[in-house]
């Protein structure tokens, strides 16, 4: 058999294919950087962080920082910051807070709490909370709360809170709560926490619970509405409270609790998926999903919180609402008033966020992880 | 795209290849072939010859066929392994040896691809997917995959009615030459801590008679290590909560009658209990999920032979599915969460088949299926489903000519018993298909076909709580091919036949099923929404040699390339969708020589993305390719005088760490033992 030249080199080629095959060697995973909008280096707030939640099992929880004042945007810094962690910072973010010069990243199906350098986001330790959903601080502590204090028992429904301390980071103290704890808040000496009970349906929870700071008990339990989630404390002493409703006849509602007498003292019939407060402005957007309809219901509103009324007003004034398709996380810069609201769009792609001004008007926007959805300022 | 199949449809590259190899070439019972679909039916049986390419193929749907020895000797341990070898098949594996594995073809999505065991589908009202894990290769003779339908009109509806149908075929009863039985006992063990004895036996009852029985236990710790990196961190990590442990119990009746009409029953058993190992994830390793299954089924086949133009094929079949989920991390006021689902199906086809004239046959079927779900969930609705199939279809064939043209009705009732029904629907689809042979010899052929069928969205699409959607219309496609066949047994040469068909195509999917989340992560919900355009080619080449008097060899090769995209808001993405990669293929060398077999071979999945992809995302999407070489050394052996056979693999030899399905690792190398004994 002659074998032709021409041949001979498709051969080695086709040979080159087969063992060789264009496998790169394994790198860390890169961090992406734009300018997003005109430096502003006079800024008083120094940036903004946003965690990517990321599609469930794919393990792409993601962090990107806004520099407020270059003006630039900078996507997926963890891995460049920590590439000694395996599998980096793992699967559904699920919330960040700051409290002093630490980052707490919550980081739900990967079952841990990440603490971080503010200025770096290097790794300075790792906590790890089964199921673990919200973050809030109070006095040198941060709270975390978790879908199921103890694992593996079929008879414990429960859910608990973790205190940790924010110097030694070590756990010091855990108390059990309703199913499926949500977000919290603290008034006083005493943290609040929404509780769903998400994992029973029809049999919801419907109850914030109440737990003294001092002895870390559950002292009681405040009756509100089915599967609560997102619960504000304003400067009032009150709590705004989210209930999801069934997603079927009973529909999302908004309440508010005095913590004073720890009773409702006003609904809202308005759905509300987040909440945020800044001054006296409620600024609350809502996703209600209907199972009847089988369609998601898109509602913006801004609540007056000092008298405690619908306000006829809209933080998006430019028409951009249209284009954001599935609004998943809002904040609010307490001295500009600028409003930050982040798209997730279909959930597998990336998502987009969104800066407005006080009047309502984009100033800018940007192209983010996959589900955008949890913020924390640097000041 | 055209040069390079002109390249490889040349029959003298293709030796300068093999040669250059320095094996000379390969496979004796080669068969990732095709086979005459025609003469198919008249034997009512598939034979493979054993020592030659069977190489004639007048399919005029694509047709890819691994039988007989072949099959045996590859290094598969399920029908899943087997159909990594065909070319527009993307296998999805999540890993391990109780993991799901089901296919996706031309990249038209899993649900697409209809099952038949037997000749019969295999159903899963529930969710559409037909775990190909499960179906050992140890009783079967002959894995087919037919792009469109099979080039035959004399079928059950239920054929015509899939995107692509994957056949496959038990082993039917043949007693050697005074000979009354077979027994043969098996047993396979290697990595995994796999023990997987099986027991067949055959016998034969009456003149025209025969009683079949096989089983088999599968046992497995199933754990394996495998090695994540990013060129800081390198660790190595053992995968767990993967046990199997699982029974199958299959016996069958064979009969022919006196003017020789053909019958079977097969009543079949399968139980398992096994881990289910999630996707690895930041700070998770370990699982608790665990998942039983029961499957049972009972079917027959009547066909008479052909009598005044005439002939009858009736099928039936009853199946009843058991299958508990159960999560410890997920704890309700009940407990843990404990999933029960339970399904029923009943089916029964009749197709008639007149030939009116000696080039012009047409047919008629008519189906009909139940099938019923229940379910241990909150606000199930507990649907039942029944689907009547009517197809007629016709056949006209001259000597260098054939067309083949059917329609499909399909009409479904939904009820439920509570909350909403998804209604009925009623569907007509056509599929036209032709051949041409240009020179009037059989060894070159043209062929093309256009198909547009759909798929029903399943009872968990529809009705699963919280994530059904009973507005969900059906999911369409169509399907454009247009491709040639080229076979010769060339004389007196060392090549004693090569066969070589190609394929262009496309696929257009419409109203795409896709599951997306609705109000959060937490709530998913199905919607009609996607659009998918896929535009493929795909070459298969099968050779045949005999290089020594004892020395024989056989190869096959297959290349796909496929360009699929999304293009529900018109084309914006310039990447694949998820999983599929823009080329693909295997390599399969098999050699002969006394009484030792040697098998190698490779299978290469190119870059994938396993979300869909923007130029901003595609660096966080991308997955590395990955190939595994394999390798198999068998010895025949008499033992007692009869007949033995052993078998040693090495799988991924060069110990790849790879991942089909993101963060479902796959093993590294891996070993097993096979050793049948024929009594």
């Amino acid at each position: 058999m002659r074998i032709n030249n021409k041949y001979q080199i498709l051969l080695i080629g086709i040979i080159a294919i087969l063992f060789g095959s264009c496998r790169k060697a394994p790198t860390v995973i890169p961090e992406q950087g734009e300018t997003a909008f005109p430096p502003n280096p006079s800024g008083i707030v120094k940036g903004l962080y946003v965690l990517n939640e990321g599609n469930m099992n794919m393990n792409k929880a993601s962090l990107d920082y806004v520099d407020l004042r270059a003006g630039t945007y900078r996507r997926n810094i963890y891995n460049q910051a920590n590439p000694e962690v395996v599998k980096g910072l793992g699967d559904v973010g699920n919330d960040i807070g700051i409290y002093g010069s630490k980052m707490y990243v919550v980081v739900n199906v990967s079952n841990k709490l990440e603490i971080l350098d503010v200025k770096t986001a290097k790794k300075i330790k790792q906590i790890d909370i089964t199921n673990c959903r919200y973050v809030t601080f109070h006095n040198g502590k941060a709270y975390v709360s978790a879908y199921l204090g103890k694992v593996g028992d079929p008879n414990a429904p429960n859910g608990n809170i973790s205190e940790i301390d924010t110097v030694s980071l070590q756990v010091q103290r855990k108390v059990e709560v309703g199913r499926q704890p949500e977000e919290m808040a603290i008034v006083g000496e005493k943290l609040y926490i929404a509780n769903s009970g998400g994992y029973s349906p029809p049999n919801y929870e419907r109850t914030v619970s109440v737990i003294d700071l001092n002895s870390f008990t559950e002292s009681k339990r405040i009756d509100v509405a089915i599967n609560l989630d997102r619960l504000k404390a304003d400067r009032y002493g009150d709590l705004y409270v989210t209930s999801r409703g069934d997603y079927y006849n009973i529909p999302s509602k908004l309440f508010v609790i005095d913590t004073k007498t720890d009773q409702i003292k006003k609904t809202f019939d308005i759905a509300a998926s987040n909440i945020w407060i800044d001054d006296d402005i409620a600024y609350i957007y809502a996703t209600e999903w209907s199972y009847i309809q089988q369609k998601n219901t898109i509602t913006y509103s801004m609540i007056n919180i000092k008298d405690e009324t619908l306000m006829n007003k809209k933080f998006i004034t430019d028409g951009t609402d249209v284009q954001v398709k599935i609004p998943y996380g809002i904040i609010v810069d307490p001295l500009t008033k600028d409003v930050y609201v982040s798209d997730a769009k279909d959930y597998v792609t990336p998502g987009t966020l969104y800066c407005f001004d006080s009047s309502g008007k984009k100033k800018w926007s940007v192209i983010t992880g996959d589900i955008p959805a949890h913020f924390a300022f640097v000041y | 795209m055209i040069k390079i199949i002109g390249v490889l449809l040349n029959i003298r590259f293709y030796v300068a290849f093999a040669s250059a190899l320095g094996i000379g070439i390969i496979l004796p019972n080669i068969s990732l072939a095709q086979i005459d679909t025609a003469k198919v039916r008249l034997l009512h049986e598939v034979k493979v010859s054993g020592k030659k390419a069977s190489v004639r193929n007048t399919s005029s749907t694509p047709t890819q066929v691994i039988s007989g020895e072949a099959l045996q000797r590859l290094n598969s341990f399920s029908v899943a392994d087997a159909l990594r070898y065909f070319s527009g098949v993307q296998l999805k594996d999540y890993g391990g040896i109780g993991g799901l594995k089901t296919v996706n073809v031309r990249s038209m999505g899993t649900n697409q691809t209809s099952v038949f065991y037997d000749g019969i589908q295999m159903g899963n009202a529930q969710n559409g997917q037909v775990d190909l894990g499960r179906f050992s290769l140890d009783n079967m003779e002959e894995v087919a995959l037919y792009n469109g339908q099979k080039a035959n009109i004399f079928q059950p509806a239920k054929s015509f009615s899939a995107t692509s149908t994957i056949y496959l075929q038990t082993r039917k009863p043949q007693f050697a030459d005074g000979r009354s039985s077979n027994i043969r006992l098996g047993l396979k063990a290697g990595s995994f801590g796999l023990v997987n004895p099986s027991f067949l036996y055959e016998q034969k009852i009456l003149d025209r008679t025969s009683v079949s029985l096989s089983t088999e236990w599968v046992n497995a710790d199933g754990q394996y290590r495998y090695r994540e990196r990013n060129g800081t961190f390198d660790t190595t990590i053992v995968r767990t909560n993967t046990d199997l442990n699982a029974y199958r119990i299959e016996a069958g009746l064979n009969g022919t009658l006196k003017d020789s009409a053909s019958w079977t029953l097969k009543a079949y058993g399968y139980s398992s209990e096994r881990g289910l190992p999630g996707a690895v994830v930041s700070n998770k390793y370990d699982f608790t999920q665990r998942q039983w299954d029961r499957n049972i089924f009972v079917q027959g086949h009547f066909e008479t032979a052909e009598s005044k133009g005439y002939a009858l094929m009736i099928n039936a079949k009853y199946a009843n599915d058991y299958m508990r989920y159960l999560d410890p991390d997920f704890v309700t006021l009940d407990g843990f969460l404990d999933n029960r689902y339970h399904q029923q199906e009943i089916y029964a086809s009749a197709a008639n088949r007149y030939r009116i004239l000696p080039v012009w046959n047409v047919s008629f079927s008519a189906d009909y299926q139940w099938n019923k779900l229940n379910a241990n969930l909150y606000r199930f609705p507990y649907p039942t489903r029944q689907t009547v199939l009517a197809a007629l279809a016709s056949e006209f064939k001259l000597d260098n000519f054939n067309l083949q043209a059917s329609l499909l009705g399909t009409f479904v009732f939904d009820k439920v018993r509570e909350y909403t029904s998804a209604g009925n629907k009623q569907e007509f689809t056509p599929t036209v298909m032709a051949g041409y042979y240009p020179f009037g010899s059989k060894d070159f052929m043209l062929r093309a076909f256009y198909k547009n069928i759909f798929r029903l969205p399943t009872f968990n699409d529809l009705y699963y709580t919280f994530i059904g959607n009973s507005l969900l219309r059906p999911e369409f496609t169509n399907q454009y091919d247009f491709g040639a066949t080229y076979n010769i047994q060339p004389l007196n040469t060392a090549l004693t036949s090569i066969s070589i068909q190609a394929d262009l195509y496309y696929n257009q999917v419409k109203d795409k099923i896709v599951a997306i989340p609705s109000s959060n992560l937490y709530r998913w919900t199905m919607y009609n929404i996607g659009k998918v355009a896929v535009k493929g080619a795909e070459v298969n080449i099968q050779s045949a040699w005999a290089i020594a008097a004892q020395l024989s060899l056989n190869a096959g090769l297959s290349y796909s390339y496929q360009q699929a995209r999304d293009v529900t808001e018109g084309d914006i993405y310039p990447y694949n969708i998820p999983y599929i990669p823009l080329h693909s293929g295997s390599l399969i060398l098999g050699a002969d020589w006394k009484k030792f077999e040697l098998n190698y071979s490779y299978i290469y999945a190119g870059e994938r993305y396993n979300q869909i992809s923007t130029s901003q995302s595609a660096v966080y999407n991308r997955m590395d390719p990955w190939y595994t070489h394999d390798v198999g050394l068998g010895y025949h052996l008499d033992l007692f005088g009869r007949k033995a056979k052993i078998n040693l693999e090495i799988n991924n030899i060069f110990n790849q760490a790879r991942w089909i399905i993101a963060n479902f690792p796959m093993p590294m190398r891996f070993y097993r033992f096979k050793f049948n004994y024929t009594i």
